[in-house]
């Protein structure tokens, strides 16, 4: 497998608090690598930085080979890395029809004032994203009123219509009801397999960890204390002792 | 509801016409009730981004003085429309492109510094624009045919029907268009719009603009109304009177510009007829009416009307 991703030596501290204190990090071509940590590690800091939201004080991250430390969002997004969000970010006043087909939109061209948004090709397209991710029942309800699964599901179809080939997802079960989500993540990983999606997803539940991820990175206090498969890593007695005590499975 | 808005907005028309027919005085009024809903449907628009405006009229007074200037050396409305329309573009080009970086409060009052800014340069530069005394327009002609009388008037309101009825449907095609819809996710999710790759600032800059033509293409049409222009036109209180035509109206249809502005006028000539001194009171309690029970506008009232006439 080849490199998709690199971190080499990312810094960011804000303030006196080390967010990021020399991260270095390679995620290989279709892998779904999981990090873990306790709050305030800089695991989303990483995502932030990664997708162009933060600025990294020192370091750099290459895409496929390319430089893009530093860029916009909008030029990251341009690349092919996604990202869904730990708060959904949903258009609330919209459905969820049309938060997926604005999302479609702004793959193909936003820039058309005449054309409807939900024209033919766009619904169908629409229509077949949210049935992919189990989400048809409620497609014509406005996304201010779904729960927190619906909620996580419609904020990662968002991300997975721009057609990236890097995926990277902050918390995708928190607040998702203990019932709900497994189910969650089956149709999530199901749907990024079939895109031949690679995944970097921030993620607290221990079982979820350890079964879907290829790889685990486990953050502390800005750095990377450990990185392996998940049945090595989650067994490590440091990150018993220093992560999974904070984290802990079935916690 | 969508369906049924080309009919209401014929039937508005017929009525518009129907009126101007039997009450001839009400023709001047109902030209510039029609002129000021096209620069409130530019308001709604920037309202769908969830922004304010609190200087638009500055735009309109942009058209109008254009108007002026121009008159006398091409003195025909089907040249002097267009080009009001393109000066008020190009200034909300140029001023949109920097205004757009801002959201909310500092969009407002951005915009109202610049209107006011504008004011002033029209009232303090006497030699060029006749400062507070204004400049009269001079007679106008319609695709050669001079213009007088009665036939003035009438040009004038046709004008102003078409030139309304040209934006509603841009307006209406818009706002459904990626484009539009992307407008509106400002309001709601702007972090997500530059997620998905589109520039919000770039999505809210084509409203700005379209929302400045639509004001430029208002001053214009009051000007050849009124035939006199000033720079009152500028003033905050223009600006302020179109937000309040745009709430009156209601911001849910594009409708809505037109209803606040006819009703807006009418209730203006009726209390500042009846009560000539406190005629503004019957204009807010006309707001307090339409916030406190109506916060649709006349548009949501008329929208619930058809709602419950479907239902049952």
């Amino acid at each position: 497998m080849s490199v998709l991703l690199e971190a080499r030596g990312l810094r960011l501290a804000f303030g006196g608090v080390k967010a990021a204190d020399g991260i270095d990090l390679a995620v290989m071509r279709g892998e779904f690598l999981a990090i873990i940590g306790p709050n305030g590690a800089g695991k989303t800091t990483f995502i932030n930085m990664t997708t162009g939201y933060l600025r990294p004080q020192g370091g750099s991250i290459h895409y496929d080979g390319e430089e893009i430390t530093g860029l916009a969002p909008r030029a990251i997004v341009k690349r092919g890395i996604g990202r869904s969000f730990q708060l959904p970010q949903l258009f609330t006043e919209h459905t969820v029809l049309q938060n997926a087909a604005l999302a479609i939109a702004a793959r193909r061209g936003v820039w058309q004032p005449f054309a409807p948004l939900l024209s033919v090709g766009v619904i169908d397209e629409a229509r077949e994203l949210l049935s992919r991710f189990g989400l048809d029942g409620i497609r014509e309800s406005r996304a201010d009123t779904l729960n927190e699964g619906a909620r996580k599901l419609a904020d990662i179809a968002m991300a997975v219509a721009l057609r990236p080939r890097l995926l990277l997802m902050d918390e995708p079960t928190s607040g998702v009801a203990a019932s709900e989500k497994m189910a969650v993540v089956e149709t999530l990983a199901r749907v990024l397999r079939e895109a031949e999606v690679t995944a970097v997803f921030v993620e607290h539940d221990m079982d979820v960890v350890e079964r879907f991820s290829d790889r685990v990175a486990v953050w502390s206090q800005g750095r990377i204390l450990a990185l392996g498969p998940p049945g090595e890593v989650l067994r490590d007695p440091e990150v018993l002792r220093e992560v999974i005590g904070v984290a802990a499975p079935h916690a | 509801m969508r369906r049924a808005e080309p009919w209401l907005a014929l039937a508005g028309a017929a009525a518009l016409v129907v009126v101007a027919v039997a009450a001839p005085w009400l023709r001047f009024i109902l030209t510039l009730a029609l002129a000021k809903g096209i620069a409130v449907l530019g308001i709604l628009l920037l309202l769908r981004a969830g922004q304010v405006s609190f200087g638009h009229a500055m735009y309109a007074a942009i058209g109008a003085y254009v108007v002026a200037f121009a008159a006398p050396s091409m003195g025909d409305v089907l040249v002097l429309l267009p080009l009001a329309m393109l000066a008020a573009g190009v200034v909300g080009l140029v001023i949109g492109v920097f205004i757009t970086r801002y959201r909310e409060i500092f969009f407002s009052m951005l915009n109202l510094a610049l209107s006011m800014v504008l004011y002033s340069l029209l009232e303090k530069f006497y030699a060029i624009t006749k400062g507070s005394d204004g400049i009269r327009v001079a007679p106008l002609r319609i695709a050669g045919m001079a213009m007088d009388g009665p036939m003035a008037a009438w040009v004038m309101f046709a004008t102003a029907m078409v030139v309304a009825a040209m934006f509603w449907w841009v307006a209406r095609r818009y706002l459904v268009s990626p484009m539009g819809e992307a407008l509106a996710g400002i309001k709601t999710r702007e972090t997500r719009l530059e997620f998905m790759g589109v520039s919000a600032r770039g999505v809210l800059l084509v409203a700005y603009v379209l929302s400045a033509l639509m004001a430029g293409a208002a001053g214009a049409i009051i000007a050849m109304t009124t035939r006199h222009v000033t720079p009152l036109l500028a003033y905050w209180t223009s600006s302020g009177e179109l937000v309040f035509i745009a709430i009156l109206g209601g911001a849910g249809g594009v409708l809505g510009p037109f209803l606040g502005a006819v009703t807006y006028e009418l209730i203006r000539v009726y209390a500042a007829a009846a009560f000539a001194d406190i005629w503004q009171m019957a204009l807010g309690l006309a707001l307090l009416g339409v916030i406190l029970f109506a916060p649709g506008g006349v548009w949501g009232v008329i929208a619930g009307l058809l709602r419950r006439a479907r239902v049952t």
